[in-house]
C-alpha cells in the first residue's frame, strides 16, 4: 500500500475540495446511512462473536464429556457403580471417569428441589462423569458392554442433544457474518445512489471542470474524497454509539444464558476500530466506481 | 505564421440522424485571428466544440497540436484543453466560488500552487477590469463582467489558442468593443484567436485593427466570407 497516497488522500487538496459545492442532501444521506449501517454492523458482529463463543464452548464440552446414570436397588448401587467404573477403565477413548459425590448431585438438583433435599434418603440415580480423550469412545460398543454387565446403567451421550445446539449456534454465527456482508453491500448501494445523485446534480460543475482542462481522476477525486470522509465520520459515530450500547448490556450471567453473553470480550473490542475504516473503504470504492462510470458516460 | 494549432480535415458531424456539419477543412495557425460567422443554428458552437475536443467528428479528422483527437485518451484531451482557452457564450462558472477563484480554476485543476500565481492572477483580473469584483459571486456579475471573467479564465494558463463563442452576445456595443480590444491584444501577444459571432458589425470593427480571416458556415459547410465583410 502506498501510504503517501493514502496520507495525501486523507489530508486532501484544499483547492480541489472547493470545486464541488459543499452542501446538498447527499451529505446528510451519506452520513446517516453510514452511521445507521455501522450501528447495525456492530450488533451483527456482537451476535456473531457471542454465538461463536457459545458454539466453541458447547463444541469443546461435547467432545469431552458424557454421563452414565445408574439406577439400581439400594443394595446394588455401589457394586454397579464400581463395575461401571471398571468397564470405563478398559474402554478406549476414555480419559477418566468418576462417580459424582452426594454433594455434587445435590447441587445439580438444587435448582428444582431446593437446598434441603435429603439425597441420601431418596432413590436418586448415581451419576458418573466420563471425560473423553482423542477421538472419544465408541458409544454403541460401550452401551452393549454396560447392558451386559451393568443392567441399570444408561449412557447419556451429550452429543445427541448438544449437537443441534452447536449446529444452531454455528449457523447463527454464519448468519451474523452474512448480515455484516449484507450491511456492507447495502452501505455500498446507498452510497452509490447518493454519489450518483451528487454527480447528476453537479453535471454543470463537471462540464466546467472539463472545459478548463481537469482530468477525470481530478474530478472523481473531488467527489470520492468527500463521500469517503462522510462515510468515515458517519460510521465512526454509529460505531461509537453501538459500542456504548453493547457495553451497557447486562454482564454475562449463567441465569441469563446466551442473552446476557451478547457482546465483545477482551481483544474483540478491537473489531470496532475496524468498522469505520471499512465503511470508508466501501464508500471509496462505491463512489469511485460511480464517478468513473458517470464521467465515462459524460461526453 | 507558424504551425497549425488546430486542424480540421474533411470533418463532418452528425447528431440525431441529421448532419450538422459537412466536409469542413480548417487550419488555425499559431498567431492567426479567425472570425466564424453564420446564422443562428448554423453550427458555429458545434464547430468550436470540435476544435477543442468536446465533440468527436463523425467523419474526417480533427488534430489538436498535431495529434488526432480520436487517438487521444481523455487525459490527453484534458491536457490539450489547458492549451486552448475557451470562452462560452453562457460563460459557465462555478456559482459557489467567487470571481477570482473561478478565474484561477484552470490553475487549480492543473495542480499549480495558487500562492505562487497570485501576482499573475491579480494582474490578469486588473487587465480585464474586474479588480473591484474579484470577491463577487458569478450570479452577481453583469453580462459584460461575466464575459471578461470568462476571458480571464480562458487565458490564465497562457494558452496557445483562445476560442470564444459569441463573447459579445449579451453585452452592449461599448462592452463588445472592450472585449474585442482584449482579444486583439491577446492576438498581438501571439495567441491564436477564433471568435464565433453573428455580429457583423463587430467583425467590421475588428478588421481595421487586426488581420483576420472571416469564415462563414452556410448549408453545413465552411466557406471564406466575401468582401462585403
Amino acid at each position: 500500500m502506498d501510504f503517501t497516497r493514502v496520507t495525501e488522500f486523507i489530508v486532501g487538496d484544499t483547492q480541489a475540495d472547493r470545486v464541488v459545492p459543499p452542501t446538498g442532501f447527499t451529505a446528510s444521506l451519506t452520513l446517516f446511512s453510514a452511521a445507521a449501517m455501522a450501528f447495525l454492523a456492530v450488533f451483527a458482529l456482537a451476535l456473531s462473536m457471542a454465538t461463536g463463543r457459545l458454539a466453541d464452548r458447547w463444541g469443546s464440552e461435547l467432545a469431552r464429556s458424557s454421563t452414565i446414570r445408574i439406577s439400581a436397588p439400594e443394595g446394588q448401587m455401589a457394586a454397579q457403580t464400581a463395575a461401571t467404573l471398571k468397564i470405563l477403565e478398559t474402554t478406549k477413548g476414555v480419559a477418566s471417569a468418576r462417580a459424582l459425590e452426594p454433594d455434587e448431585q445435590r447441587a445439580l438438583l438444587e435448582p428444582w428441589f431446593g437446598p434441603d433435599l435429603p439425597v441420601d434418603t431418596l432413590p436418586i440415580p448415581q451419576l458418573i462423569e466420563v471425560i473423553e480423550e482423542g477421538e472419544g469412545f465408541d458409544a454403541g460398543g460401550l452401551r452393549l458392554r454396560l447392558a451386559a454387565d451393568v443392567p441399570g446403567a444408561v449412557l447419556d451421550d451429550h452429543t445427541r442433544w448438544r449437537r443441534p445446539l452447536v449446529s444452531a449456534a454455528t449457523r447463527l454465527r454464519m448468519l451474523g457474518y452474512i448480515s455484516i456482508l449484507l450491511i456492507g453491500a447495502a452501505t455500498a448501494a446507498m452510497i452509490t445512489l447518493a454519489a450518483n445523485a451528487a454527480l447528476a446534480a453537479n453535471t454543470q460543475v463537471i462540464g466546467v471542470l472539463r472545459l478548463v482542462g481537469a482530468r477525470d481522476t481530478y474530478i472523481a477525486q473531488a467527489f470520492v474524497r468527500r463521500f469517503t470522509l462522510r462515510a468515515l465520520t458517519g460510521a465512526a459515530v454509529g460505531t461509537a454509539l453501538a459500542g456504548l450500547a453493547v457495553f451497557l448490556l447486562p454482564a454475562a450471567q449463567d441465569e441469563g444464558g446466551f442473552l446476557t453473553g451478547l457482546g465483545f470480550r477482551g481483544w474483540q473490542w478491537v473489531w470496532l476500530l475496524v468498522i469505520p475504516p471499512l465503511a470508508a473503504g466501501v464508500a471509496f470504492s462505491a463512489t469511485q466506481a460511480a464517478a468513473r462510470k458517470t464521467l465515462k458516460d459524460t461526453p | 505564421m507558424g504551425a497549425e494549432v488546430i486542424e480540421l480535415e474533411n470533418v463532418a458531424y452528425s447528431y440525431g440522424g441529421g448532419e450538422l456539419l459537412s466536409d469542413i477543412s480548417l487550419k488555425l495557425q499559431a498567431g492567426s485571428f479567425h472570425f466564424l460567422t453564420g446564422p443562428s443554428g448554423a453550427g458555429k458552437t458545434t464547430l468550436l466544440k470540435l476544435c477543442y475536443g468536446a465533440l468527436m467528428p463523425t467523419a474526417g479528422e480533427v488534430r489538436l497540436f498535431d495529434t488526432d483527437v480520436r487517438a487521444m485518451e481523455r487525459d490527453d484531451i484534458a491536457y490539450a484543453r489547458r492549451r486552448i482557452g475557451v470562452v462560452h457564450q453562457d460563460c459557465q462558472f462555478l456559482d459557489h466560488m467567487n470571481v477570482a477563484d473561478n478565474i484561477s480554476l484552470p490553475l487549480m485543476v492543473s495542480g499549480r500552487d495558487l500562492l505562487n500565481e497570485s501576482a499573475n492572477l491579480k494582474e490578469l483580473i486588473g487587465w480585464v477590469g474586474l479588480k473591484s469584483r474579484a470577491d463577487a459571486l458569478p450570479p452577481e456579475l453583469s453580462g459584460g463582467e461575466r464575459q471578461r471573467a470568462a476571458l480571464a479564465r480562458a487565458i490564465i494558463m497562457s494558452p496557445d489558442a483562445v476560442l470564444a463563442d459569441e463573447p459579445t452576445g449579451n453585452v452592449d456595443w461599448e462592452m463588445s468593443q472592450r472585449l474585442l480590444r482584449l482579444l486583439i491584444e491577446l492576438n498581438r501577444m501571439g495567441k491564436t484567436i477564433m471568435v464565433a459571432t453573428h455580429d457583423l458589425a463587430l467583425i467590421r470593427a475588428a478588421k481595421s485593427h487586426v488581420q483576420a480571416r472571416v469564415l462563414r458556415i452556410s448549408n453545413r459547410r465552411l466557406q471564406l466570407a466575401g468582401a462585403d465583410l
